[in-house]
């Protein structure tokens, strides 16, 4: 976990490639749960921004 | 002296095309050759999706082609996010995804675990199991509507022959609760071959070594099992899942065949709903935003997907 923290206070491409696919992976589930409308509405912002990260990060070093 | 190819192909360059092709460089070259493909990506693809995102913040109707179009902001995204019957769609494709996934992922492993092992007929074997992802989806989905009917279907005699209860008695495709679970079927059937394919991928890739070190070690099978053949498969695995995942997520063909999603709208997935919005209700502009969302839902998961086969590929 602290490995985790280090690389996002360092810019690692990989700790911040898992922060942005564990919100891609949350917006799906939001957007697709049954229990409430608001995780829905909220699901494509929480996705988009995952995937916006994303695209970033994927440029950030190794 | 003997030339080389490069010489050869040089020298049989008409000359008026060396002439012409002097000067450049190799970069200019390689952007020379690339430019056509580049130039069909932007209009076959990229020029669609900025058009389908600037329609979604209007409120065009693609049957009105001489009606005002007015902008209307973020009200489109606003009306599906908040939308109940949107998300029971959305909960039906989740239903859809998550058995289709479950079933595929277990039956799939199971058959190429069996597959591994060396038997007679393995071959012949395998090329039967993997038939099914060889058809198209229309065919597999008129087929099976055969299959599914409750009067003369095999289906229904093989559930009435081993239950006891009467063929004609249910209609897996006309019945609330069983619709559901016959496009299940019929997607796990039709799929299961191709993550059993990949799992087979992944078992063949384990070395052999591994497994006779964990044999001195006086390792169990089932040791073996959980500590060498899961661990190495799993990357595989994941793979499969997001694999399936992102194309059960566009699912349209199979289902429009099998029920066209109903009976009412308990098969209607996101993508048959769009196609509604789009076609049938003309709502060009708010069919577009929900196009947008969809995009970058399949955009996300194919993100990681990416990232999943880079793991894969590096081992």
């Amino acid at each position: 976990m602290t490995r985790f923290f280090n690389g996002l206070l360092h810019f690692r491409r990989s700790a911040w490639e898992m922060l942005a696919s564990v919100l891609i992976a949350a917006g799906v589930i939001m957007l697709m749960q049954p229990f409430a409308l608001a995780l829905y509405s909220w699901s494509f912002v929480v996705t988009l921004l995952g995937t916006v990260m994303f695209i970033i990060v994927s440029h950030f070093p190794e | 002296m003997l030339k080389s190819s490069v010489d050869r192909v040089a020298e049989a360059t008409p000359h008026a095309i060396a002439k012409r092709m002097h000067g450049l460089s190799d970069r200019a070259l390689a952007w020379l050759f690339v430019a056509p493909s580049i130039v069909l990506l932007l209009a076959v693809n990229i020029f669609p999706l900025i058009w389908t995102i600037r329609l979604s913040f209007t409120n065009f109707r693609v049957n009105r082609p001489n009606a005002e179009v007015e902008f209307v902001g973020l009200k489109n995204y606003l009306n599906i996010l908040s939308d109940r019957d949107i998300w029971l769609t959305m909960q039906a494709t989740a239903h859809f995804l998550i058995w289709t996934i479950v079933l595929q992922v277990l039956i799939g492993f199971a058959l190429a675990y069996l597959i591994n092992k060396k038997f007679r007929g393995n071959d012949l074997w395998t090329t039967i199991i993997v038939l099914p992802m060889m058809l198209s989806p229309a065919v597999v989905g008129n087929f099976w509507t055969f299959l599914y009917q409750p009067q003369i279907g095999l289906f229904n005699y093989a559930i009435g022959f081993l239950t006891g209860a009467d063929p004609s008695s249910f209609s897996m495709i006309g019945d609330v609760a069983l619709a559901p679970w016959a496009i299940i079927i019929v997607d796990t059937w039709m799929w299961t071959p191709f993550v059993m394919l990949i799992c087979l991928a992944g078992l063949r890739s384990i070395p052999g070594s591994i497994y006779e070190a964990a044999e001195c070690d006086r390792a169990s099978k089932w040791r073996q099992f959980w500590t060498i053949t899961i661990p190495l498969v799993l990357p595989f695995l994941m793979l499969a899942v997001l694999f399936r995942g992102i194309e059960n997520f566009k699912m349209f063909d199979l289902v429009v065949q099998l029920t066209g999603g109903g009976p009412g709208s308990i098969t209607e997935l996101t993508s048959i709903n769009l196609k509604r919005e789009a076609f049938e209700k003309w709502r060009t502009g708010y069919a577009s935003a929900y196009a947008v969302i969809l995009f970058v839902t399949v955009f996300g998961l194919a993100s990681i997907y990416v990232k999943a086969l880079n793991k894969v590929k590096q081992r």
